[in-house]
């Protein structure tokens, strides 16, 4: 068994684009569940409307990649105002039940063929990414090694572009956490009476958590439109949430660095099973007598185990503090 | 921040000693509604009802500038009800109430909190995951930082961040509760809890404090801890109402007593007063309660008792008649019951 190997591709996962993808979402994620308190279960919905936003202004009305990322921002923010309107001022769970349609009512709309002419229906939009890999430093065609791990030229400036964003995020989050700002978002989260008795608007600033905790998804879109260079609409699928709600609950709610650091071991921990697995079962002589799709299924039942215990021993997640998971109660 | 409503700067506050207390209260009638020479919260037809039960009907009630106002009354008198429908908590059927003349009906809670009423709830909310520090640091009004675009330009808070600080320690300073800032809020005892939420609320400055059973749970060293508190408050000129059950905190630091029954203000008295009132006394302990039972020597109920004891009987056959169960306490039996022994 080439252990090497196996951590080399398990390696890459970590730090790889779907990890960046993941990340995105869950730092709006932590936006909202972790330091508002806001269920958002259609995280997707907004990464969908970014990344159509790109692909509808450039493909369909042929547009500059820049109005499409401004659209795809401009949209994200505005779902999250149309649901929040009527949610915010009820109780969280409504939120959640209004997101998850939302999201599957956009996926429906955008994949129906009654849209085709705008959104290419099923078949999804491509070719709009361009104007992306021709600012690229590398060499398309090229396969770079880093440590052993393999990237293509397009991905690795994909991965550049997509961690300092990230990066960036961290620290808009950070400063937001360490504000007073953050403060009373953590108020609405612990208590909403409590906060309006001294005078805090609750309703603006679960709004304003919202909104950029969705625009933040709707650029985990883009970014995913851009790196793929294509946008199909079942990718957008519910799953999607809940992959990022398992790697912001990894990485530890209400924490800065948390979503992320939870976006890139959920990936880690995917594919280091399902890379173990392939060798087991590779060869004239195999370890484990599976086929390739029981593979495949097989990694998500390992990473379920590995979140499970996972929680038990650390319920407050890599991040977390356990405190305050303790006085929950 | 969307809402950009300012509170007017705080009024001067009116200091009052013992003695002007007193005097103040000597020429106010002792009947529900009665006129205050200072009124700072005058509250007019106030109703509320949920389903068919009226829970707060207020025909005019008026709170003194700078005293502490006791509120009184048996379990769903409608104290707490009113305190919501003040504060913006709930929303009233009918009716009107202003601070200083400037109605503030219709308002959100956080914008009767900016007006400078500031409450407590019964149940105590201390915001368990904030530090204790970041508990009353919460209350400060006027936070550029709480801004979302302010708070990305730290240095635009910093200073006033750091003031807020020192206040907050001055206050948790005054509660003995400065050794825990860095402590969750939830580490907190109940009574640590109740002086927290003090403090916080003390943090906005108000003008009018509203205390919802401020010392329920609370054992009673605390408790005169918690009352010395409030005196404190009274004495820097702030206006302070509170709910409470216990007889002898009401007599031992209200300047006046309402006390409220099924909604509605049933009696107006300074402390010492509330004893000798008989509607007060009625409403805690019922209008029977002084009443001896009298028997015969083979036990059957003789005169009043034996009125009494026909009351409860036809009731309970009401009761049977119209398909009820006795076994039920919650049934409409009960209430059939009563209302029959209340008839003298």
């Amino acid at each position: 068994m080439d252990i090497v190997s196996v951590l080399q591709v398990s390696f890459a996962q970590l730090i790889g684009p779907s990890a960046i993808f993941y990340a995105l979402l869950a730092i709006g994620l932590n936006l909202h569940y972790g330091y508002a308190g806001l269920l958002n279960f259609g995280q997707i919905g907004f990464a969908l409307l970014g990344g159509y936003g790109v692909g509808i202004m450039t493909v369909t009305y042929d547009q500059p990649l820049w109005v499409g990322i401004l659209v795809g921002l401009a949209l994200a923010g505005l779902l999250a105002l149309v649901l929040g309107i009527p949610t915010l001022r009820l109780r969280a769970d409504y939120l959640a039940i209004a997101t998850i349609a939302a999201a599957e009512i956009l996926r429906l709309m955008f994949r129906s063929t009654a849209s085709d002419s705008v959104t290419g229906s099923t078949r999804g939009l491509w070719g709009f990414a361009d104007p992306f890999t021709s600012l690229s430093p590398f060499d398309s065609s090229r396969q770079y090694n880093l440590l052993g791990m393999r990237f293509y030229g397009d991905d690795l400036w994909a991965m550049v572009v997509g961690w300092t964003l990230v990066l960036l995020l961290c620290g808009l989050v950070y400063l937001l956490s360490h504000s007073p700002w953050g403060r009373v978002l953590e108020a609405v989260r612990e208590d909403e009476d409590a906060a309006r008795a001294l005078g805090k608007n609750v309703f603006a600033y679960k709004m304003q958590a919202l909104v950029l905790g969705g625009m933040i998804g709707g650029l985990g879109g883009i970014f995913n439109a851009l790196q793929t260079k294509s946008i199909n609409p079942d990718f957008y699928s519910t799953a999607q949430t809940f992959f990022a709600f398992g790697a912001l609950i990894l990485g530890g709610a209400g924490t800065v660095f948390g979503p992320v650091l939870g976006a890139m071991m959920f990936w880690f921990l995917l594919t280091l099973p399902d890379a173990f697995l392939r060798q087991a079962i590779a060869g004239p002589d195999p370890l484990l007598p599976l086929t390739e799709q029981q593979v495949g299924a097989m990694r998500y039942v390992l990473l379920g185990i590995l979140i499970a215990v996972m929680m038990v021993f650390r319920p407050q997640g890599i991040l977390g503090s356990k405190r305050k998971v303790q006085l929950d109660a | 921040m969307p809402d950009t409503t300012r509170p007017d700067p705080t009024p001067p506050r009116t200091v009052l000693g013992a003695d002007a207390r007193a005097a103040l209260f000597a020429g106010v009638d002792r009947t529900p509604g009665a006129a205050k020479p200072d009124p700072i919260l005058v509250v007019d037809d106030l109703c509320r009802t949920f389903g068919g039960l009226k829970a707060v009907d207020v025909s005019h009630l008026e709170i003194q500038r700078s005293c502490i106002t006791g509120l009184i009354g048996p379990n769903g008198a409608g104290k707490t009800t009113l305190f919501n429908l003040l504060t913006g908590f709930d929303r009233p059927d009918t009716g009107t109430w202003a601070m200083d003349g400037v109605p503030l009906g219709r308002l959100h809670p956080h914008q009767v909190a900016r007006r400078g009423i500031v409450r407590t709830f019964q149940l105590t909310k201390a915001l368990s995951k904030l530090t204790v520090l970041d508990n009353v640091r919460l209350g400060a009004r006027h936070q550029t930082g709480e801004r979302m675009v302010g708070a990305l330009l730290p240095w635009t808070w910093r200073h006033q961040e750091r003031e807020i600080t020192a206040h907050a320690y001055e206050l948790l300073d005054r509660f003995g509760l400065a050794a825990k800032a860095d402590d969750f809020a939830g580490s907190l005892s109940g009574g640590q809890r109740k002086l927290l939420e003090m403090a916080r609320a003390l943090m906005t400055e108000p003008t009018v404090v509203m205390l919802d059973e401020p010392m329920a749970g609370v054992n009673p060293a605390l408790t005169q801890n918690l009352l010395g508190h409030i005196k404190t408050l009274r004495d820097d000129g702030t206006t302070v109402v509170f709910v409470e059950h216990d007889m002898d905190v009401i007599r031992d630091i209200s300047d006046w007593v309402v006390v409220m029954a099924q909604g509605s203000v049933i009696a107006e008295a300074p402390p010492d007063a509330l004893s000798s009132d008989p509607a007060v006394v009625d409403a805690y302990l019922g209008s029977h309660h002084d009443q001896a039972l009298e028997f015969d020597d083979e036990g059957n109920p003789v005169g009043a008792t034996a009125e009494l004891a026909d009351a409860l009987a036809d009731a309970e056959a009401q009761t049977l008649e119209a398909g009820g169960d006795l076994s039920d306490p919650d049934a409409a039996s009960t209430d059939a019951t009563a209302t029959t022994l209340e008839k003298p």
